[in-house]
C-alpha cells in the first residue's frame, strides 16, 4: 500500500467517525441542496443544457491544440503574453521571473485551484513575497494554515462560530462577531493589500478562444479587483478550461452558477482580454496567461479518460458524494477532492500512488447523476481501477484471489463445494474486514443450486 | 410466459430462500419458471475490482448460460444493471454485440418485471408491519427503478409503508469497498440505519440483498431492532 493510501485510510477513519464534522457538512451541503433546484428552474430543459455543454466541451477538447493557439494569437494581438508551462516547476519559474522583474513584494490572489496545484503560496513564501488570498473562504483557510476543503467553498467545514474564533485568535477581533462583521474585518484588511500589491494573480474559469480572453466567475468582486487593480495581472489556468467561443458563456455561466452554488448567475462575471488598451482609463499595464499542462495531456492522450477534461469545477459531484461527505475534503490529500479528484489525480500524478482513491467509492453513481457536463464519473473510477490492474499495481494476494474467483465462477461444481461451517469460518474469521463492525454472515447449508436440483429430484 | 431464473452468486450461497420466494411469486402469476443449473455469476465483482479480463471470461460464460429468447428475472438490481450497462462496454465491437444487446433487453430485475412486463401491481400478499423502502443505487441509477417496488408494496395487505430521509443516498455497501474502506462504509450504513429507525419502521425492504446484507449486518451488530427483508420475501408472504 502506498504512503498516500495509508494516510488516506487513517484520515478517513477519523473523519468518518467525527459526528461534529458530519453535522457541519450536512448543514452546509443541505443549504446547497435546497437552492440548486431553484437555480435549475432557469433552464427549460436542464438535461439538454447539460448535454449541449458536454458537446461544446467535447469539441473544445478534441481540438484543444487549435483552440489554445487561437486563444494565444488573439490575446497576443491585444498585448497579452501567453506562457506555456509543462509542469509545476516551469510555471513557478515563470511567475518568479515576473515577480523579480516587477520588484514584487506583495501579491493579491483570487481563488484558484490551479495555484493550489502548483503550491504557489508556499513557493512565494520561500521567496519572501507575500501572497494574500482575497476570496473570503480562501482568506479564512490561509489564516488557519489549511488548504481548501472544497474546490468551490474552501471553508465549508467551518461553522460561523469556528470562523469567529479563528479571527479572534489570529486578528484579535471579538470572538462573538457575526458573519457580516467578520466579512467587514476581512474586507478592511484586504483593501489595504490591493493598494500595496504589485501583482494580481487569478485563475480562470474559462479560456475563450475566439476572442482571446479569460473569464472569471465569482461572488465577492475580489477577482476583478485582483486582475484590475495591480499593475501586472498573471493568470494561471489549466489547458482544459477552453471553450471555443464567447457565445458559449451564455450556456456555461448559468450552468456553472447553478451547479456550483444554486445561483442563476454569480454576482460577478468578468471577461479579461488583455492589458489596458490605449485610451482606456484603468486595468493592468501587463497581462500574462500561463497555460498549465501538469499531467492534463495524460488524460487527453487516453480516449477513455479524456472526458474528465470537460469538468468545469462546479463542485456538484463533491456535494453529491456520500464518501466526500463522510471523510471531508482534506482526507484525500489532493488538490482536487471528491469524485472528480479521484478520477483525475492518478493521471495527473502517479497511478500507483493514488489508485486507492478510485477504489474508495461505493460506485453509487450519484456523481455521474449530478455532473453539470455529464461526465461518466463513476465509470471513469472503474476505468482507473482497470488501468491500475493492467499496470500491475494490484497486490499478489489480490491477483491470486481473482484467479481463484474466476476458476470457481467458470465451474458450477466448485460453487457447490464446501459446507456451511467452512464457508462461515472463511468469511467471518479469516477475512475479518466484514465482521469487525458488522454481524457475521451466515451461509446456507445448501446453495440455491443444490436445493433446486434436489426439489426437482423429489 | 417462460422465465429463466438468474440467481446471483451471493444469493445462491447466502439467501436461497429469497430466490425460492421469487419463484413462488412468479409461478403464482402464471410464469413457467426454469433454471439453468450451470449458472454461476455475472462477473461484476471482478469487473468492479479492475480485473476486467477475469470478469470477461465469466461474462462470456454468462452469455452462453442465458442464451435463448426467454425473459430472465433476477432478485437483484445490481447484477441486472451490471449486465445491462457494462456488458455492452466489455463486448464492444465484438461478434457477440447482438447477443449482448438481446440479453440486456430480456433481463429484468424482479419488481420491474412484475410491474412493467406482467403488468401486475398486486400479488395478493399480506405482511402486517410498518416498513420503509430503501432505494438501492443500482436500482435507482443503473436500472431507473423507483416506483415499481413501491407500487407492489402499496398493495400488500397490512403493510404500512413510510419513506425515510435521504432515501436515495447510498448505504455504503459497494462490494469490496465495504471491506477495503470499512470505516467509511460503516459510517454510511449508520446514517442509513438512523434514517430508517427515525421512521419507526420495523423493516427495511429493498430490491437488493447486497445492500440489506450490509445494512442488516451493521444494524444487528449495533443491536438495533430494525430488520431487513427482501422485496420477494414480503411479496411471498401471507398466501
Amino acid at each position: 500500500m502506498s504512503e498516500h493510501a495509508s494516510s488516506f485510510i487513517a484520515k478517513s477513519t477519523i473523519k468518518a467517525a467525527d459526528l461534529d464534522h458530519r453535522r457541519k457538512i450536512n448543514f452546509n451541503i443541505g443549504k446547497y441542496n435546497s437552492v440548486v433546484p431553484v437555480g435549475k428552474q432557469q433552464f427549460s430543459d436542464v438535461n439538454t443544457a447539460r448535454e449541449r455543454a458536454k458537446n461544446v466541451k467535447w469539441r473544445a477538447i478534441e481540438t484543444l491544440d487549435q483552440q489554445l493557439e487561437e486563444f494565444e494569437a488573439n490575446l497576443t494581438k491585444r498585448g497579452g503574453k501567453v506562457i506555456w508551462a509543462e509542469n509545476t516547476q516551469q510555471a513557478l519559474d515563470e511567475i518568479y521571473q515576473i515577480c523579480v522583474a516587477k520588484n514584487c513584494k506583495t501579491i493579491v490572489k483570487s481563488k484558484s485551484m490551479v495555484t493550489e496545484e502548483i503550491k504557489l503560496n508556499e513557493f512565494l513564501h520561500e521567496k519572501n513575497i507575500e501572497s494574500v488570498e482575497t476570496d473570503l473562504g480562501e482568506y479564512i483557510q490561509q489564516l488557519d494554515g489549511e488548504t481548501p476543503y472544497h474546490i468551490v467553498t474552501p471553508a465549508m467545514h467551518k461553522s460561523k462560530e469556528d470562523v469567529a474564533k479563528l479571527f479572534a485568535e489570529k486578528l484579535g477581533t471579538d470572538p462573538k462577531l457575526t458573519p457580516e462583521e467578520l466579512t467587514l474585518v476581512a474586507r478592511a484588511k484586504l483593501r489595504e493589500k490591493y493598494v500595496q500589491a504589485e501583482i494580481g494573480v487569478t485563475g480562470a474559469n474559462f479560456i475563450i478562444s475566439d476572442i482571446g480572453g479569460i473569464a472569471i466567475t465569482e461572488n465577492e468582486g475580489n477577482g476583478r479587483l485582483s486582475c484590475g487593480w495591480p499593475k501586472t495581472h498573471i493568470v494561471i489556468v489549466g489547458i482544459e478550461k477552453v471553450i471555443p467561443s464567447m457565445a458559449d458563456l451564455g450556456l456555461f455561466w448559468p450552468l456553472l452558477a447553478t451547479f456550483g452554488t444554486g445561483q442563476k448567475v454569480t454576482s460577478y462575471n468578468t471577461i479579461v482580454s488583455g492589458p489596458r488598451q490605449e485610451g482606456e482609463t484603468d486595468g493592468p499595464e501587463e497581462m500574462y496567461v500561463i497555460l498549465l499542462d501538469n499531467g492534463r495531456t495524460n488524460l487527453l492522450a487516453n480516449p477513455k479518460t479524456r472526458e474528465s477534461l470537460y469538468c468545469i469545477r462546479c463542485g456538484a459531484c463533491l456535494n453529491a458524494c456520500p464518501v466526500y461527505k463522510n471523510i471531508g475534503g482534506h482526507s484525500y490529500e489532493t488538490t482536487y477532492s471528491g469524485p472528480i479528484g479521484s478520477v483525475i489525480t492518478p493521471h495527473l500524478k502517479e497511478m500507483n500512488e493514488w489508485k486507492h482513491l478510485s477504489y474508495a467509492s461505493s460506485l453509487c453513481g450519484n456523481c455521474t447523476e449530478v455532473c453539470a457536463v455529464k461526465i461518466n464519473l463513476h465509470e471513469l473510477l472503474l476505468e482507473n481501477r482497470y488501468e491500475s490492474v493492467e499496470e500491475g499495481d494490484a497486490s499478489w494476494g489480490e491477483r491470486v484471489a481473482w484467479k481463484m474467483w474466476k476458476q470457481a465462477s467458470l465451474h458450477r461444481s466448485m460453487m457447490n463445494m464446501g459446507n456451511k461451517k467452512m464457508k462461515n469460518w472463511m468469511v467471518n474469521k479469516v477475512f475479518k474486514g466484514w465482521t469487525t463492525e458488522r454481524a457475521d454472515l451466515d451461509f446456507s447449508s445448501k446453495t440455491f443450486n443444490e436445493l433446486w436440483k434436489q426439489n426437482k429430484a423429489i | 410466459m417462460n422465465v429463466q431464473l438468474f440467481i446471483p452468486c451471493f444469493v445462491d450461497q447466502l439467501y436461497p430462500q429469497t430466490a425460492f420466494n421469487m419463484v413462488k411469486v412468479l409461478r403464482k402469476l402464471g410464469c413457467e419458471v426454469s433454471y439453468n443449473d450451470n449458472q454461476t455469476c455475472c462477473g461484476q465483482p471482478a469487473f468492479n475490482a479492475g480485473f476486467q479480463h477475469e470478469a470477461k471470461e465469466v461474462c462470456s460464460k454468462f452469455l452462453k448460460d442465458f442464451s435463448g429468447t426467454d425473459y430472465i428475472v433476477a432478485p437483484s438490481a445490481s447484477c441486472t444493471g451490471f449486465v445491462r450497462n457494462y456488458y455492452t462496454k466489455l463486448f464492444d465491437n465484438s461478434s457477440v454485440h447482438n447477443d449482448v444487446k438481446n440479453l440486456g433487453n430480456r433481463l429484468y430485475e424482479f419488481s420491474e418485471f412484475l410491474v412493467k412486463v406482467l403488468g401486475v401491481e398486486d400479488v395478493g400478499a399480506t405482511f402486517s408491519a410498518k416498513a420503509t423502502y430503501h432505494d438501492s443505487c443500482a436500482g435507482l441509477r443503473e436500472c431507473k427503478i423507483k416506483q415499481e417496488p413501491r407500487k407492489l408494496l402499496k398493495n400488500v395487505k397490512g403493510l404500512e409503508l413510510v419513506e425515510m430521509n435521504d432515501v436515495e443516498t447510498c448505504c455504503g455497501f459497494g462490494g469490496t469497498f465495504a471491506v477495503k474502506f470499512e470505516p467509511i462504509s460503516v459510517a454510511m450504513a449508520d446514517q442509513k440505519i438512523t434514517n430508517a429507525v427515525a421512521t419507526e419502521a420495523e423493516y427495511i425492504i429493498s430490491t437488493d440483498l447486497s445492500c440489506l446484507m450490509h445494512i442488516g449486518g451493521r444494524s444487528n451488530f449495533k443491536g438495533n431492532k430494525i430488520k431487513t427483508i427482501h422485496l420477494a420475501d414480503v411479496l411471498a408472504s401471507g398466501w
